[in-house]
């Protein structure tokens, strides 16, 4: 995401990306990030709580007024659990180049049948 | 007992990963030239915000992505409720964005921050897409520049960017 913030920011539009990878963060170096020290899938808001969320994306927001310094990312002081034990057992699975075709993967399979029925998908992007 | 520990190091994690796989280890974009920067032109509360996400979101209707270098867009209406938003992704555990979208898509939080009026307004159109693409030339290429002009034609004042 990173190389989509560096394009769009030089092409004029100001951007903020938001992060729970500071390293990765760190090396690809988009202009404005704001760091959120949470389980990967998290990068917003923990799940049902309307209220953290907005408070997450508002502090977050808040970096377009507090850096200045190109690069700069903004510490998010917000915290996944009283202790950080969760971090020691991080392992994401399910990543391995072999064996990933090139069909869509639907979340059910409802989801197969809606987009099967609906025909034409004008608001799919196929680059 | 209350620990601090430092932030996961992600790179250092998927070198392991490949490794312990058998794959050949990625090599993670690094930036050699300082970023742009362009200041943002009005108050955040009259402004209008753009959404891009790369959590693999997609609505009920269209089509989910491919998990083999899908460089993909999908056009998101602002609007969605959303019992009708999906995930699609193969490299995050996706258990609680399935539970509720807005912690990876935050439609629902922009709107409310919206009506309290902390920003303007959300741009009618969000941007959906499944990162962990492994070719960062078609990121430059192909992808970068087609959300840039699409986040341009909506007149947007800024752009929020919400990986997983």
């Amino acid at each position: 995401m990173g190389l989509i913030a560096r394009r769009v920011e030089a092409d004029g539009i100001p951007t903020l990306a938001m992060t729970s990878a500071l390293s990765i963060t760190r090396s690809v170096n988009p202009p404005r990030a704001a760091f959120l020290d949470y389980p990967l899938g998290h990068t917003t808001g923990k799940p049902l709580d309307a209220g953290l969320q907005r408070e997450i994306v508002a502090a977050s927001l808040a970096a377009f007024v507090e850096l200045d310094k190109p690069g700069a990312v903004k510490m998010l002081p917000f915290r996944w659990s009283d202790d950080d034990e969760w971090k020691r057992d991080v392992v994401l699975s399910g990543d391995a180049r072999a064996g990933r075709s090139a069909q869509p993967v639907y979340q059910c399979e409802a989801d197969r049948r809606l987009a099967q029925d609906a025909g034409e998908c004008p608001t799919c992007v196929f680059l | 007992m209350r620990t601090r520990r430092p932030p996961v190091d992600h790179i250092v994690r998927t070198r392991d990963l490949y490794s312990s796989l058998g794959h050949e280890s990625y090599r993670w974009v690094r930036s050699e030239t300082p970023p742009p920067w362009t200041r943002l032109a009005k108050p955040l509360k009259e402004c209008r915000i753009g959404l891009v996400a790369s959590g693999g979101v997609y609505r009920t209707g269209q089509i989910a992505f491919h998990h083999r270098d899908d460089i993909s867009l999908r056009v998101i209406d602002a609007s969605v409720p959303a019992a009708e938003l999906r995930t699609s992704h193969f490299a995050y555990d996706q258990t609680n964005a399935r539970i509720d979208p807005n912690v990876i898509f935050p439609v629902d939080t922009l709107r409310a921050l919206a009506v309290d009026g902390v920003i303007g307004d959300v741009s009618p159109r969000a941007y959906a897409f499944m990162g962990g693409i492994y070719s960062a030339r078609r990121v430059r290429e192909t992808l970068a520049p087609e959300i840039s002009r699409r986040l341009a034609a909506d007149q947007v004042d800024l752009a929020l960017l919400v990986p997983v």
